[in-house]
């Protein structure tokens, strides 16, 4: 029996209450009742250590609001998520940068917000730089970027630094072809590691097949299915033409 | 409160890291880079002492120095408030990216604020030499008196910068009020001379920035020791602020990335 490293348990998150106002509005609109939209109904579930789970489903089905909500960035509105004493980073595009401060710096505030401490940044450094492979961009404010770079940076930054749990969110395709390859290996390289666990957001059906050993389908929301990735995608596949026609 | 405590202790490094680096990249890339921080106070300095002490003949003694400590304490405030209330929208790609304590974005920012603060204190030092101004020992209270201005400011700023994300014109608002307090803090007039004495007395107590200027102006000029009563008073306020703040922030902030 493996070890559990997120653990999910009835997960509610809606968007609500919070909503832009002005003053003049909440004078008079106080009243009104609050539009809720729930994006992520009761879905439950459990990875162990070391697994690499694949989530499907169309979009808006609540894919990116749970990887959000186990990065911490939401809270749940009712529910529990538990990571059982991990570190945990979110790769989606652009990890938090501050645009007026140099890519080099960057890496260092990232790195620090991520829980490692500045000389354990400092060892990895030179190599979070030559991953990224932005030649002289690094000490330039991230501001002057393309956007291939700054996805490149973050990919590096992410990759390198080594949380206990990845959660990428559609990054796989990023940069150009041999940046591409590269970072398609140093996934596989991650992954293959017995104690880190990953979670991939992706519609590129092909990457999730090949990379995960489970695949979660979210609908609306909630889990239609969690299993074998091949014929969770058969499935999917099937669902989704069927939409079409 | 002992959640706000270990988070500052934990991110108390981020925190200086990243205000450094944005005071780096600020002077990066203008032409007289640092030399701003001191050119823009002075002459910010000229300007006021031309137009009401020439213009408007304002007699008090050691004017430059006078003003110059009215404008270190208000730019200090202004700062800190105008700048929390948009706070968190404009560190979105932060905000929705990682998870970080919101005050931790305040506290990083007022740090560039105090740094810019003693370079005006360095400043006002400067003109107080030049304008003859007797140093007594009474000026070290510059320190525990600016440290309540800093635990007001903070506070309002982190009540501020909890709204400042749902209510999209709160920014106008605050605009407004800090120009009234601007005019009402007595930048560049003595409040004890030209207002009778019950308005005098009522800015000073209710007008925290008033307040903390005159006592500073007490200590750093006048050489009379500060109302101690006002101060402890008013350092109460602050906390309570502070804890009011933290109390919304952490019942609010998992909700910021949603709406912004």
């Amino acid at each position: 029996m493996k070890k559990p490293a997120i653990t999910v348990n009835d997960l509610y998150v809606s968007y609500r209450g919070l909503k832009k106002t002005s003053i003049r509005a909440s004078w008079t609109k106080w009243k009104n009742k609050i539009e809720v939209f729930e994006a992520l109904k009761g879905v439950s579930f459990e990875i162990e250590e070391g697994k690499i789970l694949g989530i499907i489903g169309k979009n808006g089905s609540g894919k990116s609001t749970m990887l959000r909500a186990i990065a911490g960035i939401f809270s749940p509105d009712k529910g529990s998520i538990d990571l059982h004493g991990h570190s945990i980073s979110l790769l989606s595009i652009g990890v938090g940068f501050n645009k007026k401060l140099t890519g080099r710096e960057n890496i260092f505030l990232s790195g620090m917000l991520l829980d490692f401490t500045e000389e354990q940044i400092k060892q990895k450094e030179q190599e979070i730089v030559d991953f990224a492979d932005i030649g002289d961009f690094i000490d330039k404010p991230v501001k002057t970027y393309s956007s291939g770079m700054y996805s490149k940076l973050a990919f590096a930054i992410t990759a390198i630094l080594e949380t206990d749990i990845i959660l990428i969110d559609e990054v796989l395709s990023v940069g150009d072809a041999r940046f591409k390859e590269k970072s398609y290996n140093k996934m596989k390289e991650l992954i293959s590691d017995e104690r880190r666990t990953v979670i991939i957001v992706s519609h590129s059906l092909g990457n999730i097949t090949e990379l995960c050993n489970e695949v979660l389908w979210l609908n609306d929301g909630q889990v239609v299915e969690i299993g074998e990735p091949n014929e969770v995608v058969e499935r999917y596949r099937a669902f989704m033409n069927q939409k079409q026609a | 409160m002992k959640r706000f405590f270990l988070n500052i202790k934990k991110y108390f490094k981020y925190a200086v890291r990243s205000a450094k680096a944005e005071l780096k990249s600020e002077v990066a890339d203008s032409y007289l880079n640092w030399l701003w921080w001191v050119i823009e106070p002075f002459c910010f300095m000229l300007i006021y002492t031309f137009v009401f002490g020439v213009i408007f003949q304002n007699k008090t003694p050691y004017f430059a120095s006078f003003i110059f400590v009215g404008l270190t304490v208000w730019e200090f405030f202004n700062r800190m408030v105008s700048g929390s209330v948009k706070l968190i929208i404009r560190n979105r790609d932060l905000v929705t990216k990682v998870y970080i304590p919101k005050y931790i974005l305040l506290l990083s920012k007022s740090f560039t604020y105090l740094f810019k603060s003693g370079i005006s204190f360095l400043i006002a030092f400067a003109l107080m030499l030049y304008q003859h101004v007797p140093f007594r020992p009474h000026i070290l209270l510059l320190f525990p008196i600016f440290m309540v201005l800093y635990v007001i400011s903070f506070g309002i700023g982190l009540i501020l910068m909890n709204f400042g994300v749902t209510v999209n014109d709160l920014s106008n608002l605050t605009n407004i009020a800090l120009r009234m307090i601007f005019y009402l803090s007595g930048v560049f007039y003595d409040i004890n001379q030209r207002l009778d004495g019950n308005l005098a007395h009522m800015l000073l107590r209710f007008n925290p920035v008033a307040f903390i200027m005159n006592e500073l102006r007490k200590v750093m000029l006048y050489g009379t020791l500060p109302s101690w009563k006002g101060l402890g008073i008013w350092l109460a306020i602050g906390i309570l602020l502070c804890a009011l703040g933290v109390h919304m922030i952490h019942k609010n902030e998992n909700s910021y990335a949603k709406v912004i």
